[in-house]
């Protein structure tokens, strides 16, 4: 009986074994790890449909190295700690090519050592505070040289601010992203007296006094803006009682990190006209490109009243790059990938080329745009050329001398004055 | 045209003659330059279409403010077939209703895509505030007067001066006469003549806007050489001690403007710890899915204004009872089918009404989807009563505290002077007495059960206008609304009004130094402090009532 069942089990597992190798004859497997329920799916699940819809297009396309991509779709469900038990499952269970995820910073930073352990390939396309390059990731999102500082450098030369609100959502991202911009600030020659930082926590809806505060910190008779970090929700409230206290765009410009259509798709944008967002993409930038890029999504998600948005381009350039890596590489392998993508290019979807660079970071155009009563945004300024993505920010002490190159040095976080790589686990 | 009053700025008159708005009505200048001008605007940059709008407002064109009006509200368009510029009714409209911008008669309607908006941005549409503002000084409105003067001293320079003299000598409203007052007033401040300046410090130190402000000190100021900017020393005394001055009456405002923020934030507290006053305070039912009963009371003020497009403010008004019977349905759905087979056993409640919560919110999600739903505030709820140039009040929060006072009177007179507010009394206060005169006590459990939960429901439509309306709407306030009514006393509508408006009040003083965060924290200690020492809140309930809870 006991001989039996081991014999069964033998027999199972041969089974299955030999439908894991007929599987993977004919299919490369792509992870999707985008929370589909709780508080963050509102964003992410529009960026799981993104890469559906890009696996569909490349097999219309007739696959990739003459196989079928199959889509793997896991629920890490906005809570961190199973971000990672999910990037593990995807891994090493389904032993996928490469891995398509993540949003908010804390979760990127959750699945970072299971990616590195497994040796596993991840892109993520959400702009981050930067401060970080890991072997096994690439940052097709802004780092904070690709959005925050030519957003501050708008605002410093062609509105003329002179002093500052650095308003955030109290985590890490508006917390790393204030302090680059408060010692570039500092750089500028702006005084600390002008500037001021302030925090609330998620989905905090009581605006009254902080927009009083701003309000009063911005009649001191120079030019004020707010930088807004704020994140989430808290964002509706906080712009109706802006619209409430009379605090126009014309007076106190805000311009935003996190607010972008997808955020302004689900609320009244009367009280938000003119305010500001800095992103490297924008739904109603008209270039061909674009306009297929919109019309494909309108036609695959059957509403052609979704809107597009940044991390959507994100993902459309990361697949690209995936894509024409594991043609160069001719091998879905992820070192072999990986040697591949320094140096690929591919086209943005609003012109310009994004290539990647050693840093595991990419090249993207910055645009600035002003909000329209529609819900759109209205392009004030562009950056000349792409902008190359800097992992380590040149304006915090601790970063200033780090580098990060994956072709040369081999090393995420090299100190170019103690010539010393500390690898991920700087600090 | 008039040239009222007399004196050497009759000279500057000459200049901007063109500004002034009898003319803009009395002829009418070269269409087709008017046009042509207009039609530059197609293709101009920023700065470009600036400069343009200054020239169209110099024109004196019959319809140049509809224009300049239709730019600056992102209405004016170009039809992409043949380039003609078209001022647009409503800029979200498809098919979009055409003006002719000549004539500003209706041109036909074309459909959105053939036409292209001609673009603004933030300084373009400063720009086109202050020309508009000229135009707008002449409105019958005074209201309207006012934001034009308010515009026109962010940018004054000699035409505009001019402009304000003449309408002050024929301006009525007192307001907006100060107003100009204290704009020429500060003109005078550049000009050379110390007496005048000294003259203009006295008008100006009865403002309180905080520009005035800012002006004055810049009379202190020493320029790089060390000699002081104004040169009168006269000036310079009542300068600083203008400035002195307006600070304590800014100061004294802002004092009241956090009063202000305090009771709003309070009455909301209130509001929402009102139903709980009743389910839990009255009846003693440890309530968790209250958060959730508001929450479908927001939900309902979305599914009403879904029913009535069109009547945004009515909508509210309509929201008001509907959410009431909504949230007192599911309320009294609930006390049948769950809570009237656990009285006594308070843990068993907590735990059963929290798993409605669940219900409730999986419910919402199914329905409405997972995204937060957008209320569309009403105008008469939005923008703020200017009370004078240091102190705002904004209208949501206005309406909120005024509503909080008639939902609390109206259930003053429920409880104290209606039957069921007799029955209810009764029954918490001795409920074998009360059944033993004849009052059917499930029924009134039920009842009270559901006027606290449509109570809950119409603090949901307060919310609504203030926080986002989604899935997780109750649970932000239900720690908040149990903390009023411990603090105020169990079962007195009387204890969540104070505890509720000195928590808000608390709150707020602590908030400008401390931070949001640090600052609800402070107040949970203090109330858990306070609780050590009264644990029975503000107003305990007295007698054996009392005792037995």
């Amino acid at each position: 009986m006991k001989r039996t069942t081991i014999f069964m089990t033998g027999l199972l597992a041969a089974g299955i074994g030999f439908s894991n190798v007929a599987a993977a004859q004919d299919t490369i497997k792509v992870g999707v790890l985008h929370s589909l329920s709780g508080t963050m799916a509102i964003s992410e699940t529009t960026l799981k449909d993104t890469v559906l819809m890009m696996i569909d297009d490349q097999n219309k396309k007739g696959g990739l190295l003459g196989k079928k991509l199959q889509a793997v779709v896991v629920d890490p469900a906005s809570n961190w700690p199973l971000f990672a038990e999910k990037a593990a499952q995807l891994l090493e269970k389904d032993k996928v090519a490469v891995v398509f995820g993540c949003w908010t910073s804390v979760s990127r930073k959750s699945v970072l050592p299971v990616f590195e352990k497994d040796n596993g390939l991840l892109f993520y396309p959400v702009q981050y505070e930067g401060e970080e390059s890991s072997k096994n990731v690439i940052y097709t999102g802004a780092a904070p040289n690709q959005q925050a500082i030519p957003a501050v450098d708008y605002l410093m030369k062609e509105v003329g601010v002179k002093r500052w609100v650095l308003e955030g959502t109290d985590y890490v991202y508006p917390r790393t992203t204030n302090k680059i911009l408060e010692a570039y600030l500092h750089l500028k020659g702006v005084k600390p007296e002008d500037i001021s930082i302030n925090y609330t926590p998620f989905g905090f809806s009581d605006w009254q006094t902080r927009v009083a505060a701003i309000k009063k910190f911005g009649s001191a008779g120079k030019k004020t803006a707010v930088v807004s970090t704020i994140n989430g929700d808290a964002n509706v409230p906080f712009y109706k009682e802006l619209g409430n206290q009379k605090i126009s765009a014309e007076d106190i410009p805000v311009v935003a990190f996190s607010v972008g259509e997808e955020e302004l798709s689900g609320l009244d944008t009367k009280p938000l006209l003119g305010h500001l967002a800095a992103w490297n993409y924008f739904e109603s930038i008209n270039t061909p490109g674009n306009k297929a890029f919109i019309n494909q999504w309108h036609t695959f998600i059957k509403n052609p009243k979704r809107t597009t948005n940044d991390p959507m381009e994100a993902h459309y350039i990361g697949f690209n790059l995936w894509v024409k890596a594991v043609e160069k590489a001719k091998s879905t392998d992820v070192e072999k990938v990986l040697a591949a993508l320094p140096g690929l290019e591919t086209p943005n979807l609003t012109g310009g080329t994004a290539k990647v660079l050693p840093n595991h970071h990419i090249t993207k155009p910055v645009y600035i745009g002003e909000v329209k009563g529609d819900g759109q945004f209205n392009v004030v300024w562009k950056s000349a050329g792409e902008v190359p993505g800097d992992a380590w920010s040149d304006y915090l002490p601790g970063s200033k001398d780090i580098e990060a190159d994956w072709v040369t040095l081999k090393c995420g976080n090299y100190n170019k004055v103690t010539k010393k790589c500390s690898g991920q686990n700087y600090k | 045209m008039r040239y009222p009053g007399s004196g050497g700025w009759r000279r500057l008159l000459l200049l901007p003659a063109l500004w002034s708005i009898g003319l803009a009505y009395a002829q009418s200048p070269n269409d087709a330059a008017f046009l042509s001008m207009l039609g530059e605007l197609r293709e101009a940059t920023y700065s470009d279409k600036a400069a343009i709008a200054e020239r169209l407002g110099q024109t004196g064109h019959r319809s140049v403010r509809a224009v300049l009006t239709a730019l600056m509200e992102d209405r004016l368009c170009y039809r992409n077939s043949d380039q003609k510029i078209f001022i647009v009714q409503s800029a979200d409209k498809d098919p979009a209703e055409l003006v002719d911008p000549l004539t500003l008669k209706s041109a036909g309607s074309a459909p959105a895509d053939s036409l292209s908006k001609i673009g603004t941005n933030n300084a373009l549409r400063h720009t086109l505030r202050t020309v508009v503002a000229h135009f707008a000084l002449s409105s019958p409105d005074s209201a309207v007067r006012l934001e034009a003067v308010r515009d026109m001293l962010r940018s004054l320079d000699e035409p505009t001066v001019a402009l304000l003299r003449e309408r002050l000598a024929v301006e009525t409203n007192a307001g907006v006469k100060r107003e100009i007052e204290t704009g020429l007033a500060l003109a005078t401040l550049d000009g050379s003549d110390a007496k005048a300046r000294l003259e203009a410090v006295a008008t100006l130190s009865h403002s309180v806007s905080q520009d005035v402000r800012n002006r004055l000190s810049l009379l202190l100021d020493k320029s790089p050489d060390g000699s002081f900017i104004e040169t009168d020393e006269n000036v310079r005394r009542a300068a600083a001690a203008a400035v002195v001055k307006i600070d304590q009456w800014r100061s004294f405002y802002s004092g009241i403007e956090t009063l202000f923020f305090g009771l709003s934030m309070g009455s909301v507290l209130v509001l929402i710890a009102f139903g709980l006053a009743i389910t839990f305070g009255v009846m003693g039912v440890i309530n968790m899915a209250h958060g959730e009963l508001m929450m479908l009371g927001a939900y309902t003020t979305y599914a009403v204004q879904m029913a009535m497009p069109g009547h945004i403010g009515l909508s509210i008004l309509a929201a008001i009872p509907a959410a009431f019977v909504v949230a007192g349905l599911v309320g009294v759905a609930m006390e049948r089918t769950i809570i009237q087979h656990l009285y006594g056993r308070p843990l068993e409640t907590l735990l059963a009404t929290f798993g409605v919560s669940l219900v409730l919110q999986q419910a919402v999600r199914s329905i409405f989807s997972a995204q937060n739903r957008s209320v569309v505030t009403p105008d008469w709820m939005s923008g703020s009563l200017q009370l004078n140039g240091a102190l705002a009040i904004t209208y949501n929060r206005l309406y909120t505290v005024i509503f909080t006072m008639i939902v609390f009177l109206i259930l003053l007179v429920v409880l104290k002077h209606t039957r069921i507010g007799l029955d209810i009394r009764a029954v918490s206060q001795n409920r074998v007495m009360a059944k033993a005169m004849g009052i059917r006590t499930e029924w009134v459990d039920a009842m009270t059960f559901g006027l606290g939960s449509g109570i809950a429901g119409v603090a949901g439509v307060a919310l609504s206008q203030l926080t986002n309306v989604g899935p997780n709407l109750g649970q932000s306030y239900i720690i908040d609304s149990f903390m009023v009514v411990v603090f105020g006393g169990v079962g007195n509508l009387w204890g969540a009004l104070i505890g509720g408006m000195s928590m808000g009040i608390v709150n707020k003083l602590l908030e400008p130094y401390a931070g949001a965060v640090l600052a609800k924290i402070l107040v949970l200690v203090g109330l858990i402090l306070f609780i050590q020492t009264r644990p029975r809140g503000l107003f305990p309930q007295a007698g054996r009532a009392g005792e037995d809870k």
